[in-house]
């Protein structure tokens, strides 16, 4: 993968810390106040008998990954602005794990791009994600209708270097 | 020597997230793999899976390529992504 631009670098942030995603998206509106649309996506952890999730990376490889991304969706997507934040570490049922939020002037590009981007966080970015119940940890492995979403979004002559 | 990592349920089966492992010259993967496994079975196994990918220095290898592993370098095995 060639090096993202700086503008993809710094559309993506990885945190270890829980974060706001109501303020981050009040914060990227405000940023692209002459958006027609704004689309986001919040990704939480799921309540119920998971007690914590966590969430291991790659961390000199996830940022440029994830940089690689938003540069693919700025290319395919007519957006005005991206922002991605996910997180890693230890959390507990309801913080958030992930948003994607896009800006464009109009909402088709916005939302597609959106789904696009968490199509690719979810099965193409070195992350890892494991559930903690009492004593059991259970690693997650990827849906195939994750790994099917994903691969909708995927130029048949780069197919290889996905797979 | 290389450096090697590993992520996620490989790191259990490993019983480390790194180690470093020290031969000289130029290896396959697949005779790297089978250094880096040592005899243990279940990890021979989960280094070989089809779903593990292979990342040298930080850059993730296309499956069709075949890697040659130096001296010096960082080698990470990564079980299927789950981000999101």
């Amino acid at each position: 993968m060639s090096e993202p631009p700086a503008t993809d670098e710094r559309a993506v942030r990885i945190v270890c810390e829980a974060f706001d995603p109501e303020g981050e998206i009040a914060a990227f509106r405000a940023a692209h106040a002459h958006a027609g649309a704004i689309a986001s996506f919040t990704g939480c952890v799921r309540g119920g008998e998971t007690e914590a999730l966590a969430l291991e990376h790659y961390a000199d490889l996830t940022h440029r990954t994830i940089a690689g991304f938003v540069h693919e969706a700025r290319a395919r997507f007519d957006l005005m602005g991206v922002c991605i934040i996910h997180r890693v570490g230890r959390m507990a049922p309801g913080e958030a794990i992930v948003l994607v939020a896009c800006a464009s002037a109009h909402r088709k590009d916005a939302l597609a791009a959106v789904d696009c981007l968490m199509d690719r966080l979810k099965t193409d970015a070195p992350f890892w994600k494991r559930e903690e119940t009492g004593e059991e940890r259970r690693w997650i492995e990827p849906r195939a209708e994750d790994v099917a979403a994903a691969r909708r979004w995927n130029d048949p002559a780069s197919e290889d270097g996905r797979s | 020597m290389a450096r090697v990592m590993f992520f996620g349920r490989l790191r259990d089966i490993a019983q480390c997230s790194e180690r470093p492992v020290p031969f000289d010259g130029a290896l396959s993967l697949d005779a790297f793999r089978r250094l880096v496994a040592s005899g243990d079975d279940d990890l021979a196994r989960a280094l070989q899976a089809e779903s593990t990918r292979v990342a040298v220095n930080a850059t993730i290898a296309p499956r069709s390529v075949d890697l040659v592993i130096h001296p010096g370098d960082e080698v990470a095995f990564m079980p299927p992504f789950s981000g999101g």
